[in-house]
Order: structure tokens, then C-alpha cells, then sequence
């Protein structure tokens, strides 16, 4: 089933890509690279509220500074999961292990709602995301810099309530980001966002990914948006992994290539068929 | 054309300045009405005496010194009642808004004290305190202590969990969560509890010192009925009335200090 579902990438599009944008690939070839990412491993996770059974048994390896999307259909146990892996809940049974000497800061989550404080500015938001470090000296700067990286330095010293829903998710993205994070947990972080926006922050967030080299981990309903952004896919159906799929095409990826819906295709139908079964 | 003429001609009026203004235009026609109804005897002044009359009796009794002697003292019972009311309604609120056990523990109770009108209290507290300073302090503390209270506990219940939890998941100590979300998420609702204390605090003062009392604004009106000194009573009647403008304008000041995050107080 894994491998019907691997795709390799043709040569002629991978030569286009290259000679479309050599430099661009320069430029991330020339950062120093950052093995900051860390490994995750899960073993017979199990989780129940009540008799709901929600997660079965869930295996799993992701490498470090691997970007997993995590799909599946509402109540299938995905946002479960993401919350045991960010420790926000106890799981039942089995094990996650993200490697040793984890500091509270190494894991942050972003939500579907931006979560920010209305009575705080732009930047005392962001360096909330600092931890223990919001004391520290340098906070002012280092919260800065995260904002220019979702590009809202010129929003700083405004109150939340008067930004766009995509902004306010960027300065969470910038609140995440700020810490230096080795693992980021994505909550459905666009969900709430239009098209045109989503598409925006979905480029943001591969681009800090690629920077920062943080293991991702996204749960999403929108198969699209994990194709186009993971490089391995995972579906989850009735609180089991009921397909594990490598997204193999090479960044940056040409959102719409026939490779990518294709590849949607196949995992839609998966789900559908699911649906079919019960 | 002419449609977008009538539109746009009232905005160019709305200048700040005049806008401050507006507010008045109400109470001073009032006033003016009154004083015409008066001199024409239209409303006898043995009923209601005209309002050049009042400010003439507000006169001779600023000149003696009477009327800023009483309004002082009146308004340091306020202060000092709502201070020490409002501190254990505040105090109360926090803890039962923030640990269980205390709120098992006494908000049952402050609820059955609660729906006793603190007024009635008046007979027992005269025989506690006789028509000494704490009497009046009493009262008024404890008329200012529940909506304080209630507010306190309310803004601390509906602070949005999912901010709490954002707040724990970076690491936020207790001390720092409650500075950082609780507190300012309560802000609002502990707001209107002070808005609506300071109403109720001049409403107890003024019927305590009415009832019991040597000296206070309410002592003024009651002295002047024995007298039939009707403009003294009328006086002190406006007095109330202008102290609780002040009040009123003091919270929204406060509101504006505190809550400049909050969209609802943004100037449009």
C-alpha cells in the first residue's frame, strides 16, 4: 500500500524547477545548516476518554527535521494525538520519547486560534513565547527578530484586536518561533484563515521550517495543504496510522502540479473508501 | 446629492470640543426652564425655589465654610467605606475565583448575606456603633463589598481557558499567569463592579448620614427640613447629583487607563 503510493519526481521537472529558481537554492544551500530538529519515537500509544477508545496503538518513528502532516477524518483521534505528542494531556499505555534532555522550550504548539493576549502588545505577545527566557536581556531582540521573520516588525507596538486573522496567526507563528523550538506542533493552524491566506502562511511556514530545521508535525483536514507541505503523510483512521505516504517531490513545490493532486487523489480516495467500508 | 449633503453635514459637526458640550446642553435647559417657571410663579417657591435661589443659599454656606466642612466629611466616608469594602470584596473574589476550596467554603455564605438590603442593617448597626464615624464606614463598606465581589469573581471564572492553557504551555509560573492573563482578563468585569459600587456608595452614605448623623452632606438636607430651608434641601439634593457625575467620570477615567487594549473603549 506504502509503495503504490510513493511517487518519485520526473527528471524534466525537477531540471525546469532548477533552472527556474538556481538562485534561490543557492541561497539556502549557503545557511549554516541547523540539525536542531529532534527525533521522535512512539510506541503502542494509547489513549480513552471514558469508553472512547481514541487512540489504538500508535506506532511511529519520525526523524529529526522531518515535516509530517497528519490527516484523517474528524474524531479520528489526529488532534489527540498532536496534543500527547506537545504533552498537553497523559496518554494510557506506551511511549513517546523525543530524545533525552528536552527542555520545556525545545516543544511549542500553535492552535487554530491564535491564542494571544488582547491586553498585550504585538511584541510583549511574542516574547511571551520566550519561556523561562522572557527576563533575560536580550528578549526585546530576540522577540523582534521573530517578528521580522513572519515580516510584522511594523506591527509591534499594536494591540492584537486590530490585526487581520492572518496576522494574528503570524505573531503565533512568530510567539512559537521565538524559543528556538526543535519540535513545532501545528493544531490546524490555518483552518480558520480564506484560501488566499492560507496559501501565504502555508509558504511562511515551510520557509521557517526550512530555515530553522525544527521537526514539524501538522495535523490537517486539508489533504492539499499536507501534500503540499510534508514530506511524509500520515493517515489516521479509527485511532490506528492506516497509511504512512512519502511525499517525495522536491521544494519548492509548484502548488496544483499534477504530481501533488494526484497524490491528493490517492489519499482522498483512501479516506473516502474508509468512509464507504463503515 | 442632496441625500449625501445631509449625511455628511452632521459628521463636520462632530468637532471634540463641541462634543463635550453636548452633554450639558440637557441639565442647563432644565435649569433655565426652572428659573423662568419660578419667577413668573408658575411653580410656587414654597414647592421649589428658583435655582438663583438655591445657589445663593450654596453661597452664604460656602462662605461660612458649612457646605465644603460637610461635603468634605461626606466625601471622606466615601472614600474611606469604598476603600475598605472594596479591598475585601476584591480580596474575596480573588481567592474564591481562583482556589475551590475557598470558594466552598465561604461564597454560600456571602451569598445569603448578600441578598439582606445592607440598609436594613441600619437599626442594628446604630445600636453597635451609635452615630459614630464607624456606623456610617460600616455601611458603606459593606454596601460597596458585594458588587465588588461578585464582579472580582465573575472576571476571574470567564477568563478564556484557552488562553490560561496557552499561558501554561509557555511555561508560565502561577504568579505570572495570574499577571499576565488572569488578572487583566478579569480587569473588564472588575471595572463595571466598580462603577457599580460607587453608585451604591452614595446611596448609602447619603441615607445614613440622613438617618444618623452630626455632620455630612445628608445631615445638611435633614437640618435644613427642620428649618424649612427648602433651597438648602434643594442644594444638597444637586450636590448629590454633581458628586455622582464626578463618580461616574472617575470610573471612566479609570476604564480608559486600564483598559486602552479593549476595543470597546477605543475614541471612534
Amino acid at each position: 500500500m506504502q509503495t503504490a503510493l510513493r511517487t518519485s519526481l520526473p527528471d524534466t521537472e525537477l531540471a525546469t524547477r532548477a533552472n527556474f529558481a538556481p538562485h534561490a537554492r543557492v541561497v539556502r544551500e549557503e545557511r549554516p545548516v541547523q540539525t536542531s530538529g529532534l527525533p521522535l519515537s512512539i510506541r503502542g500509544l494509547r489513549k480513552s476518554y471514558g469508553d472512547n477508545e481514541v487512540l489504538r496503538g500508535i506506532d511511529l518513528h519520525i526523524p529529526a527535521g522531518q515535516f509530517v502532516a497528519i490527516v484523517g477524518k474528524s474524531g479520528c483521534g489526529k488532534s489527540t494525538l498532536l496534543r500527547l505528542i506537545a504533552g498537553l494531556e497523559k496518554f494510557d499505555a506506551g511511549s513517546i520519547s523525543l530524545g533525552d534532555a528536552v527542555k520545556p522550550e525545545d516543544i511549542r504548539v500553535m492552535f487554530q486560534e491564535p491564542r494571544l493576549l488582547p491586553w498585550a502588545r504585538v511584541l510583549s505577545n511574542v516574547e511571551v513565547g520566550l519561556g523561562r527566557d522572557r527576563a533575560s536581556s536580550d528578549a526585546h531582540s530576540r522577540a523582534e527578530k521573530a517578528l521580522t521573520e513572519v515580516g510584522l516588525t511594523d506591527k509591534r507596538d499594536q494591540w492584537p484586536s486590530i490585526l487581520s486573522g492572518g496576522q494574528k496567526q503570524r505573531v503565533a507563528l512568530a510567539r512559537a518561533l521565538v524559543s528556538r523550538p526543535r519540535v513545532l506542533a501545528f493544531d490546524e493552524p490555518l483552518g480558520a484563515l480564506d484560501a488566499l491566506t492560507r496559501i501565504s502562511m502555508q509558504r511562511l511556514l515551510e520557509r521557517v521550517w526550512r530555515d530553522q530545521g525544527f521537526t514539524a508535525i501538522l495535523v490537517t483536514h486539508d489533504v492539499a495543504e499536507a501534500v503540499a507541505l510534508a514530506d511524509r503523510v500520515l493517515v489516521i483512521e479509527e485511532g490506528r496510522i492506516a497509511h504512512d505516504v512519502v511525499v517525495n517531490t522536491a521544494r519548492p513545490r509548484q502548488r496544483g502540479s499534477a504530481e501533488l493532486a494526484g497524490l491528493e487523489g490517492s489519499i482522498l480516495n483512501h479516506l473516502l473508501s474508509a468512509d464507504d467500508r463503515t | 446629492m442632496s441625500l449625501i449633503d445631509s449625511v455628511s453635514l452632521p459628521r463636520s459637526l462632530r468637532l471634540p470640543r463641541v462634543d463635550g458640550l453636548v452633554q450639558w446642553i440637557v441639565p442647563l435647559a432644565i435649569i433655565a426652564i426652572w428659573q423662568v417657571a419660578s419667577v413668573t410663579g408658575f411653580v410656587p417657591t414654597r414647592v421649589l425655589p428658583a435655582p438663583s435661589d438655591v445657589l445663593l443659599a450654596g453661597w452664604k454656606l460656602l462662605l461660612s465654610g458649612e457646605l465644603a466642612r460637610n461635603i468634605w466629611v461626606s466625601f471622606w466616608r466615601a472614600s474611606i467605606g469604598f476603600l475598605i469594602g472594596g479591598s475585601i470584596g476584591f480580596a474575596f473574589g480573588l481567592a474564591n475565583g481562583l482556589s475551590q476550596l475557598s470558594s466552598k467554603l465561604t461564597d454560600t455564605t456571602l451569598q445569603m448575606v448578600r441578598n439582606v438590603p445592607h440598609l436594613a442593617l441600619i437599626p442594628l448597626v446604630i445600636l453597635w456603633f451609635g452615630i459614630d464615624e464607624s456606623a456610617k464606614l460600616f455601611l458603606v463598606a459593606l454596601g460597596v463589598f458585594f458588587p465588588i465581589y461578585l464582579n472580582t469573581l465573575h472576571g476571574i471564572r470567564t477568563v478564556d481557558p484557552q488562553l490560561i492553557e496557552m499561558g501554561r504551555i509557555y511555561g508560565m509560573t502561577d504568579g505570572e499567569l495570574f499577571r499576565r492573563v488572569i488578572f487583566p482578563g478579569a480587569l473588564p468585569s472588575i471595572v463595571v463592579g466598580i462603577r457599580f459600587a460607587l453608585g451604591i456608595m452614595w446611596l448609602t452614605l447619603i441615607v445614613a448620614e440622613t438617618i444618623a448623623a452630626s455632620s455630612g452632606l445628608g445631615y445638611m438636607a435633614m437640618q435644613a427640613r427642620e428649618f424649612m430651608l427648602i433651597d438648602v434641601v434643594v442644594l444638597s439634593i444637586l450636590i448629590y447629583a454633581l458628586l455622582g457625575k464626578l463618580a461616574d467620570s472617575a470610573s471612566r477615567v479609570l476604564e480608559r487607563l486600564t483598559l486602552s487594549w479593549h476595543p470597546a473603549y477605543w475614541k471612534r
